[in-house]
């Protein structure tokens, strides 16, 4: 039925199951723009904000996101930048999964501040003091960046290809594609940096103030790195999904080894400058304010010394030795393990510098402001999960994608019972120069 | 924000704050518009750029 | 006005004294403001996380049980934080320029026709003294009729909090001018809660000013940083380098010791090193 419009060489599972999938998300995707839209006529009373908790899951969720789609920059950064030619293989899928992590990252935005209709103001009334204001600017601009990395790859499609400009630009696009990296690593610099500048800035808030470098608070560095460390952890993990999902392999191991290994040896040393800075922060800072570790991690129902834990060892001193240590980061269930534990650190880390930095008392007479998301919160989160799954099906099918996936996945070496469930490829199909 | 916005001031954070957003968005624009008018002209007069893989 | 800009106007520090042993809590603050600033509010008020209370009074115990306890009322508006250099915790941090710290009257504006809701302001500012409208305001029947011309409501999706009634500052400075007076007089603006207070608690006032009753208790110290040299008074969380203009005063040490988070060997009034 689209057999024309699916990459040469390659197979793609029937049209009906791919409807199916897409309408399946389809309907978890439709429940996140009522909630969506929801907030947007009713308000933000839908949600279960308060004055308390004026940040809450959904910055949470797009600090989260912002961190995991690191891996584009990164790995952007590294083929085109230092060098590393292997990634040529994998850099597609990175891009993808970034482009899905900052559009819904606009998105979640966009539905986060009172009024909508006003969030230009942060372009045209700038507060160039303000950490946020460094982070919408840098975000747009990066997004752009990250757009103009999709294109070439939509302009590959088959049929698109033979539009003679459309197959130039992609061409073009390819041949300066080193600047436009460039310029995304120095506008995810600053945009992962002042991220974490957002919370460090806060002297009002002693869990979260940190000191730094001229304008910048450590964890201005601390976020950059986080992200640039764990990105490429969660780029290999939707990798191994996607290869689960589609059952087949779609990129080499000496690729995924690769980036892995250096996810690990960024993650190692992210997580000791990371033990550094809290030590400094429980010891120095937080003592000369009068606050002490028992002042933030005790007195409440959830915020114990168990996130502490489950932020610096489980998401981070573990996957960096397991992907640092070559037997261990072979074995597919270490690695895969490490990616989840790592991409669990990085969104755990987010979630203590936006949730429980609004969680704890500072004035002595005040309270822990504990806060559970309403349904509406909850629906527009899953939102770009159901989005991005949807924009990776559809990308995954008419795109080539994983340039290794023809010669991984020889169509005549296909067994029967492999193939059974892809009758849609067309009969005339050749393998494509790889 | 331009210049002539009225809450403009020229002072140095604000001018290496804006200088690098609009030298980044130049750099973007710049380079779109270059492969835009390259493939454009390259199109009309019917050569085809190599394969990138 | 051409003649200010020739005259050098005085710097003024807008700040106040609030006497918490004075203090009944009985909330007359709280009532004042919110009819002075049209401040919406539903029928159920009785979530104080989602209510609007530019003027808050909180009620601090001395966790002693009989017959020592002790209980102490302090009412919360806006600290109007001078930071270092008026770089406030919240000023500093909104990006749309919707908060400004007046280098005339030390006041922290609030501009809710700019703010666009981010909540970043709510999320640096220690003392919960910021507010967001959850919802838009709705008036019961006829009240609109008594809603104040001199202050905006706002709508829903912006923040907003305590601004020193500065409308009063506005129509006391026009008053002041056609006067020929230089300066505003110290009983020409007054702050509603200042007024409305039925135990005299609450002074208002420049704390630049010598004549002002205000800078008379409180005595600030520009040396360091505007610490009083009162000894009954203290600023609430002080050690953060916040520079509040709202001084508070009690004469028990407990109440003291309540205002800032000290470590258990420091002593009341320790103070913290700048950190920027």
């Amino acid at each position: 039925m689209d057999s024309a419009l699916i990459p040469k060489g390659v197979k793609r599972c029937p049209m009906w199951q791919f409807l199916l999938g897409l309408g399946i998300m389809g309907a978890v995707l439709a429940w996140g723009v009522y909630a969506m839209l929801l907030c947007w006529f009713k308000g933000l009373n839908q949600t279960n904000m308060n004055d308390y908790y004026g940040f809450a899951l959904w910055i949470w969720a797009d600090l989260a996101v912002i961190a995991v789609g690191g891996g584009a920059f990164f790995s952007g950064l590294l083929k085109y930048i230092i060098g590393k030619d292997e990634l040529k293989h994998i850099i597609n899928y990175a891009v993808l999964i970034g482009f899905i992590c900052y559009s819904s990252a606009l998105l979640i935005l966009a539905i986060d501040i009172g009024q909508p209709l006003r969030g230009w103001f942060i372009f045209w009334h700038a507060n160039v003091h303000s950490m946020l204001t460094e982070v919408a600017f840098c975000l747009s601009c990066y997004f752009a960046v990250l757009t103009i990395e999709y294109i070439p790859l939509i302009l590959e499609n088959r049929q698109l290809d033979k539009v003679p400009f459309f197959h130039n630009l992609s061409h073009n696009m390819h041949e300066t594609m080193a600047i436009f990296a460039a310029t995304g690593a120095f506008l995810s610099f600053f945009h992962q940096g002042s991220l974490g500048g957002v919370a460090g800035v806060l002297f009002g808030r002693p869990f979260a103030f940190r000191e730094g470098l001229l304008i910048w608070p450590w964890t201005f560095f601390l976020f950059t790195w986080s992200a640039a460390a764990y990105g490429p952890s969660f780029t290999l993990l939707i990798t191994w999904i996607t290869e689960k999902v589609t059952r087949k392999k779609l990129v080499k191991d000496n690729v995924v080894d690769l980036l892995a290994k250096i996810s690990g040896w960024m993650i190692f040393t992210y997580i000791i400058v990371k033990m550094a800075d809290t030590s400094r922060w429980a010891f120095i800072t937080a003592p000369g304010l009068g606050q002490t570790l028992a002042d933030f991690y005790t007195g409440n129902d959830f915020y114990g010394y168990w996130i502490l834990f489950a932020e610096i060892i489980l998401g981070g001193v573990v996957p960096a030795v397991i992907l640092i240590s070559p037997p261990l980061r072979r074995k597919p269930a270490w690695r895969v393990t490490a990616f989840i534990l790592g991409v669990m650190g990085v969104s755990l880390n987010r979630w203590v510098m936006v949730l429980q930095v609004m969680a704890v008392p500072i004035m002595p007479f005040d309270n822990w402001a504990l806060y559970i998301p309403s349904w509406q919160e909850v629906a527009t989160t899953i939102l770009p999960v159901a989005y991005g799954v949807i924009l990776i099906m559809i990308s995954y099918r008419y795109l080539p994608i994983f340039p290794q996936e023809v010669e991984l996945n020889p169509i005549q070496d296909e067994s029967p019972a492999a193939v059974e469930a892809e009758t849609e490829s067309t009969p005339d199909l050749q393998p494509a120069k790889a | 924000m331009f210049p002539f916005s009225f809450e403009w001031t020229w002072e140095t954070t604000r001018m290496v704050f804006m200088g690098g957003l609009w030298y980044a968005l130049g750099i973007l624009g710049a380079g779109m518009t270059y492969c835009i008018l390259k493939a454009a002209i390259d199109a009309s007069k019917g050569t085809q750029g190599n394969s990138h893989h | 006005m051409k003649n200010e800009h020739n005259d050098n106007p005085p710097v003024m520090k807008f700040g106040m004294a609030i006497d918490l042993d004075k203090c009944t809590g009985c909330g007359a603050c709280m009532v004042a403001c919110m009819s002075e600033n049209n401040i919406p509010f539903k029928e159920d008020e009785s979530d104080k996380l989602v209510s609007i209370t530019w003027m808050r009074i909180f009620k601090l115990s001395n966790g002693k049980s009989f017959p020592d306890t002790d209980i102490c009322y302090l009412p919360r508006p806006c600290q109007h934080c001078e930071g270092h250099g008026g770089h406030s915790p919240c000023v500093s941090v909104c990006p749309a320029t919707a908060t400004d710290y007046s280098r005339e009257t030390g006041i922290v504006s609030q501009i809710v026709t700019r703010c666009f809701g981010c909540r970043y302001c709510m999320g640096a500012c220690p003392y919960h003294a910021r507010y967001f409208n959850w919802w838009d305001p709705v008036w019961p029947d006829g009240m609109e009729k008594y809603l104040s011309p001199n202050v905006s409501p706002r709508m829903r999706g912006v923040v907003e909090k305590c601004s020193f009634c500065f409308h009063r500052y506005q129509l006391a400075k026009n008053k002041a001018y056609l006067d020929g007076e230089r300066r505003v007089p110290e009983e020409a603006y007054q702050t509603a809660c200042t007024q409305a207070c039925p135990a005299g608690a609450i002074v208002f006032g420049d704390l630049n000013n010598p004549e002002h009753q205000v800078h008379q208790i409180v005595k600030p110290d520009p040396k360091h940083g505007g610490r009083s040299q009162n000894p009954r008074a203290f600023r609430l969380l002080e050690r953060l380098g916040t520079n509040t203009k709202v001084y508070y005063l009690s004469s028990r040490e407990w109440v003291r010791r309540s205002g800032d988070n000290y470590l258990e060997h420091e002593k009341t009034g320790q103070a913290s090193q700048p950190h920027h």
